[in-house]
């Protein structure tokens, strides 16, 4: 643990404190970051397939809604410390974490993947196979890119409970920014100590706000269409 | 190791209390607790909000606003309340722990709610409103008698998300420290005792399961079958040709 060069415990301390624990809190912010998104990012790979799935054989939706929101009533810490036994791994291994992500983002993808692929409109995928695009062609030319903006809202659920769900890894003995509430319980034994609690605080709402921002980016840049149609 | 969780989620040693361990039994009832008091506040919050909100289509920035809350980490809002408010409370009773939990447990579950119970009653279809105005109904007529019923399926995907959360962050009141199953997710892991802290996962996510369920079969009995479609087959078939009739007519 650092040893507390600031003195001031107060609230507003919390920047003074970060820039006296630059390096540490940058190599946590960054983690979580990094615990946050890729989760996302392999879920939505596991999920285009088997969301896709669904929708082509439509007696595969309802086991396959029903199983994933099952998987989403697992709470997070206790997902968190079942990964490593079910998967034969030490217990608090690096990867617990990770996978235990991934699993909630292919349970809420899905879904959003089956739901997202039902709103392109019948005429859109007849139009595109009377003008010859054919199954895998007209997925990824015609019906992914109109479900983007499903999607993208599901995405954007998922990273932004991940950020919130990557702290309380932290609380279990994981390197993030959770760690700074661990640090912040631990100063606050005889007397409050605010700056790596609140820090943490500011830090986890920031992160989560420029993903979804990114994210609502990203959407924009796939979708110029959208922005051509003159508004309601 | 799936052998010693099972062994030791069946020793009847850990679900009794003794004078140095609390069971599992107090521990679970102590978890149910603090939950459904936190879905209680939270519920008489946000579903009279959300049903005014909804039927008067005003403030609705109320519900963009306690959706920005759902950023904010549980744990670190959890931590700076105990660190807050549980040195005004000390050595006396566990209630210094027991305020900061139920803040933030209910700052979890009104989001949910409320934004499912204004959508709810705002997605009732204007035709049948006016129905309900034409046939003479009164304001609170309406809104007790048709859009809250009408609005019961998307309530209850509120409640039944708030209910998960809740129960999923009421374990990590084990961390400040209070009890609850996390108190053997967080007791094992400083123990480095696995099992026990694999077992408290196991029953945490059982109880989430069991109140999900619980909330489900609820909401098959309140929720009206003219809104959930589950007739019988042959009811089905008339229903559906009627509507397709209307629809063309």
């Amino acid at each position: 643990m650092t040893s507390m060069t600031s003195t001031s415990s107060s609230p507003w301390h919390f920047f003074g404190y970060f820039l006296d624990h630059r390096s540490q809190d940058l190599s946590w912010l960054w983690t979580h970051a990094w615990l946050s998104v890729v989760p996302v990012i392999i879920g939505l790979l596991i999920a285009l397939p088997l969301g896709w799935l669904s929708r082509r054989y439509g007696w595969l939706y309802p086991p396959m809604v029903s199983i994933t929101g099952l998987l989403y009533t697992i709470p997070s810490i206790a997902l968190f410390v079942l990964v490593p036994p079910l998967l034969g791994l030490s217990s608090l291994n690096p990867v617990q974490v990770p996978i235990a992500l991934t699993v909630y983002s292919v349970a809420l993808l899905v879904r959003v993947v089956a739901d997202g692929l039902a709103s392109v409109p019948d005429e859109v995928n007849q139009a595109a196979t009377a003008i010859g695009y054919g199954g895998v062609r007209r997925l990824f030319a015609v019906e992914l890119p109109i479900a983007v903006p499903v999607i993208a809202a599901g995405l954007r659920v998922a990273t932004v409970s991940n950020v919130s769900m990557v702290a309380i890894a932290g609380t279990i003995g994981m390197s993030n920014l959770g760690q700074l509430f661990q640090l912040g319980k631990d100063l606050s034994t005889p007397t409050a100590y605010y700056p790596p609690i609140v820090l943490g605080i500011v830090l986890c709402v920031l992160l989560a706000l420029v993903l979804d921002g990114l994210i609502i980016l990203l959407t924009r840049v796939l979708t110029p269409w959208r922005r051509a149609v003159p508004s309601r | 190791m799936i052998g010693q969780v099972f062994s030791w989620l069946t020793d009847s040693a850990h679900w009794t209390d003794t004078p140095i361990d609390t069971g599992i039994a107090t521990q679970l009832l102590a978890h149910i607790r603090f939950s459904l008091i936190a879905v209680g506040i939270a519920a008489a919050i946000a579903l009279p909000l959300g049903l005014l909100i909804g039927h008067t289509r005003r403030a609705t920035f109320l519900v963009a606003g306690a959706n920005a809350l759902r950023s904010l980490p549980s744990v670190g809002l959890l931590v700076l309340l105990t660190v807050l408010i549980a040195p005004h409370f000390y050595g006396r009773t566990d209630i210094g722990y027991v305020i900061p939990t139920e803040i933030v447990l209910v700052l979890l579950a009104v989001p949910p709610i409320l934004s499912n119970t204004y959508a709810g009653v705002d997605n009732v279809s204007p035709a049948v409103t006016d129905a309900a105005k034409g046939m003479g109904m009164t304001e609170r007529q309406i809104l007790f008698g048709v859009e809250l019923p009408c609005s019961l399926p998307l309530i209850f995907s509120g409640l039944r998300s708030a209910t998960l959360q809740v129960i999923a962050t009421a374990t990590i009141a084990s961390f400040v420290p209070l009890g609850g199953l996390g108190r053997f997710i967080y007791d094992g892991l400083q123990q480095q005792d696995y099992p026990q802290m694999i077992s408290g996962g196991v029953l945490v996510a059982a109880l989430a399961m069991a109140a999900d369920l619980l909330l489900a079969l609820i909401q098959r009995s309140v929720v009206s079958r003219g809104l959930s479609g589950r007739f019988s087959r042959a009811v089905v078939v008339t229903s559906t040709s009627e509507r397709t009739e209307v629809e063309a007519g």
